[in-house]
C-alpha cells in the first residue's frame, strides 16, 4: 500500500491509499465535525456535516466517504463550512424535539456539542414540533424519537456488527423514522438479541439505558473498536 | 399461511400467484420491489401478514422489507376505498386549477392521502402522471379524466352516490 | 432472424401497406386514449366491416402525434390529412371511399402545413403517430432494427462508440453529460458482466416525452439499448419506467416478446454471436430514483436512496458492475445516430448542443403537446410559432427543467435552446417538460409549489435535504399568506446556499433552484408579498386575507 502525502488546513500529513480525507484528518489532530460516521461501520455521508473545501474541486466533499490523494489540498474549516455546519446544526435542532434540560444524553450528546462549539445559543428557524413517540416497551432500553436525527449509526451497527437487522427506516423525507422490525414496538421484536450496540452509538438521547434519568446516560463506544479490531485483525485489545 | 384471505374464498388462487411471482425471481431479496409490486396487485395493499410472509420467503430481515414498502408511494399499507379519485399535481395541472380540485375532495370525502370512514372514496394526490396535454388531470379508478372542473368531480361523486 | 429475413420483411410489409386503399391511424398515447380514442378505434373498425372494406381499408393505433390539445387525433395516411376532435360519429366517413362523404370531415381538418408541424424536427419521434407501436413489423418497414444490424455487421464495438461520440450526442435526461463519454468509460471497464440501463422514471411534473415516446415507438428504444449493449460488452438490460406508466410498460412488455421470438432480442440477435436481453423493472412511485444511483439501488431491491458518487455507475453500478445508464431519449437517438452517420447528427444543433430535443409542451399554452426542435431554436419560436402563442395573450414566465430548473422570464425569450444557454440564464435543459405561465400566475407560489414537490420527494437520507427543504417550502407558504418578513427571506437565501452546496444527490443540490430563478427574475413579487401584503398576480387571495384582518 502507498503512502500519500497531501495538505490539510495548512498542514503537511500523510496516509495510507483509501483512506479517507476525514481519518486522515482526525489521526492529525484535526477534528472535522461529524454526526452520522462512527468508526467500525459503514459510512454513508448523511449528515453532510464533515464537508470540506478540495482544492480544485468545484464542490464541496462528504470528508468521511472521500479517499486521499497525493498533493490534495484540504481546507476544513473555511468560513463557509463553518457557516453551512452551523445551519445543519440549526436545522437538526428545529426538526424534532431537542430539550436538553429534560434529556438523558444531557452533557454527553453529540449534537449538543456540536452546538455549543459552534456557538448556537438560538435557532434561527422555526420549530417544526412534530409528535413523535416515545417507545419503552423493551426491557431494558428506551427509544425517543423525538431525539433521533436519522444518522442510521443503530440501522448500520445491528446490520454489520451483531447481523440482526433489527431497525431500518420507515417512509421517507421528514416523515422518516425508525422502526424495529414490522414496525412492531422494540419489546416485541423477535430479532432483536438485546444487545445494546444500538444504544451506545447513538449520538443523542434517543437510545438509551432505562432507569437512567436526566443527563445520567453516558454511551461506551468502546467495544466498537474492541469487535471490529477483532474481526479484521485477529487482535484482542484491552 | 394465507396473507388476509378472506376464509370463505375457495378460488382464491392469490396465494399461488404470488408464491409464482416468487419463484420466478428465485426467491431473491433483489426482486423485493417486483414481489411488492405483484402483492398489491393481487391484495389491493400490503398487510403486515403479507410483508411477514415475504420477508420469510425472500429471507430478509422484515423491517428492510417494511422499510422499502414505506419508502415508495405506489405501495400502500393500508386498504383503499372502493374507489380512487387521484388528482395529478404535475406544473401543468397546477397551472391550470388542480389545487382547486384537492381542496373539493377534500371538502365533501376526506383529507387527501386518506378514506373516507364508510370506505367508499380514497383520495390520493399524483406527482404528475404524464398527461399535461389534459390537465388538469384526475385518474379516477383507473382512467384519466380530461380537465376536470370540481362541479365534475361533484357529478362524479354523486353518480357513485358518495354522501 | 437474419438480416435478409429483416429486409425481406420491411419489403413484404412496405408493399402490403402500398396496396391497401387506405390506413387510418388513429392516435391512441394516452392523451387521446383518455378522450375516448379507443372508442373511436373500435368505430372505425366496425365501419370497415359495416362497409364491407376489409382488405382495403386497415385501421391501427399510433402513438403520440403531437398535438394533445385536439385530440382524439386520426390521420388518414393516404390522402395525408390529420382530423382533430374526432368522435365515433365520424367513423363512416372516415372510412368510406367516396370523397362527398368525406366532406363531412372538413370541419375537423387539422392544416399539416402550419407551424406546429413544419417547424419541427423529428429523430426521435420520426415514426410516432406514423406506426402502430404494437406491430413490430410496422417499425421495420420503417426501417427498424435496421441499425442494429448495421452496427453488428459493419462496425466494431469500438466503431460504434466512436460513431456516438462524434455526433455529439449528449444526455437527455437533464445534465448533458457526452452520451459517447459515458460509453467509453464502460467500454473500457475489463469486467465480465456489464449492465446497460435505460432510465424511463421520467418524474418531472409537467414532462411526458419519455412516456410519449415508450408508447409510441418502443422498438426504437429497444434498439438503441441493443446496439448500447453490443458497444461497451454488456449482455443484459434493464428499462426501470415509472408504475404510473400503465401503457408505456403494457407496449414494452409486447415490444420485448416480439423481438425475442425474431432474434432481434435475446441469444443469437440476427443469427450471430451477439446476446442481449432486456427486462422491465416497474418504479414505485418515488422522485427520487430518476437519480442515478438511486435507481440502482431500487433496481436492486432496496429503498431509493442516493450514495455519493464517485464511484459513478461507469466504474461500480449495478450489482457492483460497469453500468451504463441513459434516458430513453437518448436511447431513442442512437438508431439513427448509426444509421446516418455522426456527421449527419452534428449538422443538426448548435455548437455544443447537437441534434433535436423533445419538448413537452404544457400550461397557458394554445397548442398543448408534444415537439421536438432542433437544438438551438429560440423559446420564442417554440412557444409563439409551434405552440401557437398564450391564450391569454400575456406572456410571463417559462419554466424548464421541472423542480431542478427555474423559470425564464420575457427577457430571455430570443435566447436558443441548449444546454450552455439555459444554464446561464438560471435554468437547466432538463428532461423536455416546457410549462408556460401566464400573468395569473404568482412565481412565488410557483417556487412553493416545486419545494413542496422536492419536500416530499426528499429521501430523507441527508440533512440539508431533508430539513431544509421543509423549512423552505414552510418560508415561501407564509410568504404566500403574508406572514413572512425580511429575516424570513435572508433565511430563504441562506437555506437554497445550503441546499446547492451541501446536498447528497442532484434533487437536494438543485432543489433551490425554482427559488433562486424566480428571485433573480421576479424579486418584486417576493417583496410585494412581504412588504405589501399583496400578490401582484392576484393568486394567493392576500387582499382579502388582509381585509379581513
Amino acid at each position: 500500500m502507498s503512502v500519500k502525502t497531501l495538505e490539510i488546513d495548512g498542514k503537511m500529513v500523510t496516509g495510507m491509499a483509501g483512506e479517507t480525507i476525514f481519518s486522515v484528518a482526525w489521526e492529525h489532530g484535526i477534528h472535522i465535525p461529524r454526526l452520522c460516521h462512527i468508526g467500525g461501520i459503514s459510512d454513508v455521508g448523511a449528515c453532510r456535516l464533515c464537508m470540506v473545501e478540495v482544492e480544485g474541486q468545484r464542490k464541496l466533499q462528504a470528508a468521511c466517504l472521500t479517499q486521499i490523494e497525493e498533493g490534495m489540498v484540504v481546507r476544513t474549516d473555511t468560513p463557509r463550512l463553518k457557516a453551512h455546519r452551523k445551519l445543519i446544526v440549526e436545522l437538526l435542532m428545529a426538526e424534532r424535539n431537542h430539550i436538553c434540560a429534560v434529556c438523558v444524553a444531557n452533557g454527553a450528546c453529540e449534537l449538543q456539542e456540536l452546538a455549543r462549539s459552534m456557538g448556537i445559543d438560538h435557532v434561527r428557524l422555526r420549530y417544526r414540533f412534530p409528535v413523535f413517540p416515545v417507545d419503552t416497551s423493551n426491557e431494558r432500553f428506551g427509544m425517543d424519537h423525538n431525539r433521533c436525527v436519522l444518522c442510521t449509526r443503530c440501522v448500520r451497527v445491528c446490520d454489520e456488527v451483531e447481523g440482526a437487522h433489527t431497525w431500518d427506516v420507515f417512509g421517507r423525507g421528514a416523515g422518516s423514522r425508525i422502526i424495529s422490525d414490522l414496525g412492531e414496538p422494540w419489546g416485541a421484536s423477535e430479532s432483536c438479541t438485546g444487545c445494546g450496540k444500538c444504544v451506545q452509538v447513538c449520538p443523542t438521547g434517543a437510545l438509551f439505558d432505562k432507569g437512567k434519568t436526566v443527563a445520567e446516560m453516558r454511551k461506551d463506544r468502546g467495544f466498537l473498536k474492541y469487535i471490529v479490531t477483532a474481526r479484521e485483525k485477529k487482535q484482542w485489545i484491552g | 399461511m394465507p396473507p388476509n384471505a378472506p376464509a370463505a374464498a375457495p378460488k382464491d388462487n392469490r396465494e399461488k400467484l404470488l408464491e409464482r411471482a416468487m419463484s420466478r425471481h428465485q426467491y431473491s431479496g433483489d426482486a423485493l420491489i417486483e414481489v411488492l409490486h405483484t402483492a398489491q396487485e393481487l391484495y389491493g395493499f400490503l398487510s403486515p401478514h403479507l410483508l411477514t410472509a415475504i420477508a420469510h420467503k425472500l429471507r430478509l430481515p422484515p423491517s428492510r422489507v417494511l422499510g422499502v414498502a414505506s419508502f415508495y408511494h405506489f405501495f400502500s399499507l393500508k386498504p383503499k376505498g372502493e374507489h380512487t379519485f387521484t388528482v395529478c399535481l404535475g406544473t401543468a395541472c397546477y397551472v391550470a386549477g388542480a389545487l382547486g380540485l384537492v381542496e373539493r375532495l377534500e371538502k365533501r370525502c376526506c383529507k387527501a392521502g386518506t378514506t373516507t370512514p364508510d370506505g367508499k372514496v380514497s383520495v390520493e394526490t399524483a406527482r404528475c402522471i404524464g398527461s399535461c396535454g389534459l390537465a388538469p388531470a384526475v385518474i379516477y379508478d383507473g382512467a384519466v379524466l380530461a380537465r376536470v372542473t370540481p362541479e365534475g368531480l361533484d357529478r362524479e361523486l354523486e353518480r357513485i352516490g358518495a354522501k | 432472424m437474419t438480416v435478409e429475413d429483416l429486409l425481406e420483411k420491411q419489403t413484404e410489409e412496405t408493399e402490403r401497406q402500398a396496396a391497401l386503399e387506405n390506413r387510418i391511424l388513429c392516435c391512441t398515447a394516452a392523451g387521446c386514449v383518455s378522450c375516448g380514442a379507443d372508442g373511436i378505434r373500435g368505430a372505425i373498425a366496425g365501419e370497415i366491416k359495416a362497409q364491407g372494406r376489409e382488405g382495403k381499408v386497415e385501421v391501427c393505433g399510433t402513438g403520440c402525434m403531437g398535438l394533445c390539445s385536439q385530440g382524439p387525433l386520426v390521420l388518414s395516411a393516404a390522402d395525408r390529412k390529420l382530423y382533430g376532435n374526432v368522435t365515433a360519429a365520424d367513423a363512416a366517413a372516415l372510412v368510406s371511399p367516396n370523397p362527398i362523404d368525406r366532406q363531412a370531415l372538413a370541419p375537423r381538418e387539422i392544416d399539416l402545413g402550419a407551424p406546429f408541424f413544419i417547424k419541427q424536427t423529428k429523430i426521435v419521434l420520426a415514426n410516432s403517430g406514423r406506426v402502430d407501436p404494437e406491430r413490430l413489423d410496422d417499425y421495420i418497414a420503417a426501417g427498424g432494427y435496421q441499425a442494429l444490424a448495421k452496427a453488428l455487421n459493419e462496425m466494431t464495438p469500438k466503431e460504434t462508440v466512436e460513431a456516438v461520440r462524434k455526433s455529439g450526442l449528449r444526455g437527455r435526461g437533464g445534465a448533458g453529460y457526452p452520451t459517447g463519454l459515458k460509453w467509453e468509460l464502460v467500454a473500457k471497464q475489463a469486467a465480465p458482466v456489464k449492465y446497460v440501463v435505460c432510465n424511463a422514471d421520467e418524474g418531472d411534473p409537467g414532462a411526458f416525452m419519455d412516456r410519449s415516446v415508450l408508447e409510441g415507438d418502443p422498438h426504437r428504444v429497444l434498439e438503441g439499448m441493443a446496439i448500447a449493449g453490443y458497444a461497451v460488452g454488456a449482455q443484459q438490460g434493464y428499462i426501470y419506467v415509472r408504475g404510473e406508466y400503465g401503457l408505456a410498460i403494457q407496449r414494452l412488455q409486447t415490444a420485448i416478446k416480439q423481438a425475442e421470438r425474431e432474434h432481434l432480442l435475446g441469444s443469437r440477435i440476427l443469427e450471430q454471436g451477439f446476446q442481449f436481453r432486456i427486462d422491465l423493472r416497474i418504479g414505485a412511485g418515488a422522485f427520487v430514483c430518476g437519480e442515478e444511483t438511486a435507481l440502482i439501488a431500487s433496481i436492486e431491491g432496496k429503498r431509493g436512496q442516493p450514495r455519493q458518487r464517485p464511484p459513478y455507475p461507469p466504474e461500480s453500478g449495478l450489482w457492483g458492475a460497469p453500468t451504463l445508464i441513459n434516458n430513453v431519449e437518448t436511447f431513442a437517438n442512437i438508431p439513427a445516430i448509426v444509421e446516418k452517420g455522426a456527421e449527419w447528427f452534428s449538422a443538426i444543433g448548435t455548437a455544443n448542443s447537437k441534434g433535436t430535443k423533445v419538448f413537452a409542451l404544457a400550461g397557458k399554452i394554445v397548442n398543448t403537446g408534444l415537439i421536438e426542435v432542433p437544438m438551438g431554436a429560440t423559446l420564442r419560436e417554440i412557444l409563439f410559432e409551434i405552440g401557437g402563442g398564450i391564450p391569454s395573450g400575456k406572456f410571463k414566465a417559462a419554466q424548464t427543467g421541472g423542480p431542478s430548473g427555474g423559470c425564464i422570464p420575457e427577457q430571455f425569450l430570443d435566447v436558443p435552446v441548449d444546454y450552455e444557454s439555459l444554464a446561464r440564464i438560471g435554468s437547466i435543459m432538463g428532461s423536455g417538460g416546457l410549462i408556460v405561465m401566464d400573468e395569473t400566475s404568482c412565481m412565488v407560489d410557483v417556487a412553493r409549489f416545486f419545494m413542496e414537490f422536492c419536500m416530499e420527494e426528499s429521501c430523507g437520507k441527508c440533512i440539508p435535504c431533508r430539513t431544509g427543504t421543509v423549512q423552505m417550502y414552510d418560508i415561501l407558504r407564509r410568504m404566500t399568506t403574508g406572514e413572512a418578513d425580511e429575516d424570513d427571506l435572508a433565511m430563504l437565501k441562506g437555506l437554497s446556499e445550503l441546499l446547492r452546496e451541501t446536498s447528497l444527490c442532484g434533487l437536494g443540490q438543485t432543489a433551490p433552484n425554482p427559488v433562486v430563478s424566480t428571485l433573480k427574475y421576479f424579486a418584486g413579487e417576493y417583496e410585494a408579498h412581504i412588504r405589501d401584503h399583496r400578490c401582484p398576480a392576484g393568486h394567493c387571495g392576500l387582499e382579502a386575507k388582509e381585509a379581513t384582518r
